[in-house]
């Protein structure tokens, strides 16, 4: 076993003006930053300048199909996760492959990657699960897509732990949070519950320490490690959604049953859920000309399993029923995902419940499948 | 890092009408002049210049990596617009993909084939191996099942295999037309021919899942376990390399763990409906 570096240890408090120093250090070193801001009535992930861009004093309140800002507060993160995920910026909602130009009989075909350098601030930990997930399906099999792993590689992360989670969230029954323990180059906790926000600093990667030195911090004391567990600690217990235990094996179970219809009578095929959720990964593509017809574009686009051109073969789609497609959606998210990655395809993040504008709640439906 | 997701432009060098909507294109790389090597079964994702891009099965000879030849059927736009290139065009090759039939395991026993319409041009290749090392093998059964004499594909072909001794073949249709001699009906009927030892067998079958499925049941019928019985699935494609999702068939994803498959490991999914 290779020794824990040195860094790992570091544990040290920073005040809420260094976020703009941290905000500021990572765009001198070339990164995009990339965090929460208010857009639209929603927290969404979008180019930071700086600090004052982040949500201050701005909290969620969400439930199933229901999603409402409200100022309360002083901190900056009060917030947990929005309509947007980081697949976004990873794994692009629309990403051109590739550009073919034909010249007389010849086709010149060319590779367009457009590589950028983001850091994310503000990523939590059922998110920083998701996109280790992502890693399992883009960079780490058979084959690789190198713009993921490009995009990938470069992402500076820093991880903000949740001291409030929604009513929608149930990370800790899927044990990805609400605290993160690894796959971050830097970690925050917030204090907010004695004036100025405040944060407690872990450190992940060499790279997270390096920028950590160019910010004003404290070493943290005995107490501040214990007010952060307490804190994280409470989040997890607040937690009032979780998923049940043996829900593959309840799917497998009920594979051919009348509970799929009977969801499906519910459920209006509009394919939110999977474009939110942060691990959904499904794509489809697009062909494009110019006028002349000589150049031609080939787009890779996000697509969903509810679309029903989506299993189109010669002669017709193969789930023809919004009943087939929802056990497709809820059988590859929580059973056959095991099978595929060692791992279950949900994070707990609770986006699906939110964004689904019948208020579909993965929980309660996997609940039903494995009392039934 | 080499994008999966890029074609190599290959030159068409032939292209040949089967039958009223199946044709056939030969084709050859351009770029680097590397043989195309492949085994049996596999299949490579086709670009038309601007149309789009779909999985096709390969269905050439494995032993002859010169030339690389699709046979498919014009159902869609891009298989139209296939069809329409001519000798010396230009067209985008991705593979190739996926499992393969088990031509090496089956050494040594008894191979039985069984296959529907387009469904011989997956497992052509396989033939053509089996024929080219027919000696490894002991009795080899090819049973070929068309709509009518006129829907019959490589037609040449089957009845060259057909004169040969040590081989059977057999062929039906669905409905006899002009001067057919030879039999009529579902060619899972010819299953109870027989010809084969049960226990020695491997089967590989192709197919729509309707015919696979009756085909299952004849030679489970016959006594060939599951795990002999091959099949080759089809699902929708973008990506031919398990990033996009279409191909799921429940925990498989077709295009790489397929589309061959031992039929014992998908069994039960494959009785379930829609999936």
């Amino acid at each position: 076993m290779t020794p824990t570096p040195e860094y790992r240890k570091t544990r040290v408090v920073i005040d809420a003006a260094q976020l703009d120093v941290l905000i500021a250090n990572l765009r001198a070193q070339g990164y995009e930053v990339i965090g929460p801001t208010v857009a639209d009535g929603a927290i969404v992930y979008a180019p930071l300048s700086g600090a004052g861009e982040l949500p201050a004093g701005v909290t969620d309140v969400q439930g199933p199909g229901s999603y409402r800002l409200e100022k309360n507060g002083t901190a900056l993160f009060a917030h947990v996760v929005g309509p947007h995920a980081w697949k976004r910026y990873l794994y692009p909602p629309e990403q051109l492959l590739f550009r073919s130009v034909r010249q007389g009989r010849n086709l010149r075909i060319n590779e367009e990657l457009e590589l950028k350098r983001y850091a994310f601030l503000g990523v939590r930990p059922c998110d920083i699960a998701a996109i280790r997930i992502h890693d399992k399906v883009f960079a780490d099999g058979e084959y690789a897509d190198p713009g993921y792993s490009a995009r990938r590689q470069a992402a500076f992360i820093v991880a903000v732990n949740c001291t409030r989670p929604a009513a929608t969230c149930f990370c800790a029954s899927m044990n990805t949070g609400p605290r993160a323990r690894d796959g971050f180059d830097l970690a925050l906790t917030e204090f907010s519950d004695r004036g100025a926000p405040e944060f407690l600093v872990e450190v992940g990667s060499a790279r997270g320490s390096q920028t950590l030195a160019k910010l004003k911090h404290r070493p943290a004391g005995e107490d501040d490690l214990k007010r952060a567990d307490a804190l994280l600690a409470a989040a997890a217990r607040s937690m009032s959604r979780s998923m049940p235990s043996g829900i593959a094996d309840a799917i497998e179970d009920h594979l051919e049953d009348a509970y799929w219809d009977k969801i499906a009578g519910r459920c209006i095929n509009c394919a939110n859920c999977t474009m939110v959720c942060p691990t959904c990964f499904c794509t489809t593509v697009e062909d494009v000309t110019d006028l002349s017809g000589d150049i031609a574009e080939r787009w890779r686009k996000w697509d969903s399993c509810f679309n029903i051109d989506f299993s189109y073969i010669h002669g017709g789609s193969v789930r023809r029923e919004a009943s087939s497609r929802f056990r497709q959606w809820m059988r590859h998210k929580l059973d056959t995902w095991h099978d595929q990655f060692a791992t279950s395809g949900c994070v707990g993040c609770g986006r699906c419940i939110t964004w689904c504008p019948v208020g579909i709640d993965i929980t309660e439906e996997a609940r039903t499948l494995t009392k039934g | 890092m080499n994008d999966p997701m890029i074609p190599a432009p290959f030159r068409v060098k032939r292209t040949r009408k089967e039958l009223e909507d199946t044709f056939t294109l030969e084709l050859a790389p351009i770029r680097n002049s590397r043989p195309f090597h492949f085994s049996a079964g596999q299949f490579n994702m086709l670009y038309v210049h601007g149309v789009g891009e779909v999985p096709i099965s390969i269905s050439g000879d494995p032993g002859d990596p010169s030339v690389l030849v699709h046979t498919t059927r014009s159902v869609g736009t891009v298989t139209d617009a296939m069809w329409k290139l001519k000798q010396g065009d230009t067209i985008g090759i991705r593979g190739p993909f996926g499992t393969s039939w088990p031509v090496v395991e089956a050494e040594g026993s008894d191979v039985v084939i069984v296959t529907g319409g387009i469904g011989l041009a997956p497992l052509r290749p396989a033939i053509y191996h089996i024929i080219t090392n027919r000696k490894r093998y002991g009795n080899v059964v090819i049973l070929y099942g068309a709509r009518t004499p006129e829907d019959i594909l490589y037609r040449r072909e089957i009845e060259r295999w057909r004169s040969r001794l040590d081989i059977d073949v057999e062929v039906t249709v669905d409905r006899a037309t002009g001067h057919w001699a030879g039999n009529v009906g579902v060619v899972t009927k010819l299953v109870s021919r027989g010809g084969f030892d049960p226990s020695q067998t491997v089967a590989m079958v192709c197919g729509p899942e309707i015919m696979m499925r009756y085909c299952v049941q004849a030679l489970n019928d016959q006594g060939v376990a599951n795990d002999r019985i091959y099949v080759s699935m089809e699902r929708n494609m973008k990506c031919a390399v398990g990033f996009c999702g279409h191909c799921q068939f429940g925990q498989a994803f077709v295009c790489k763990d397929g589309p061959v498959f031992r039929f014992d490991a998908i069994e039960r999914d494959f009785y379930v409906r829609e999936l």
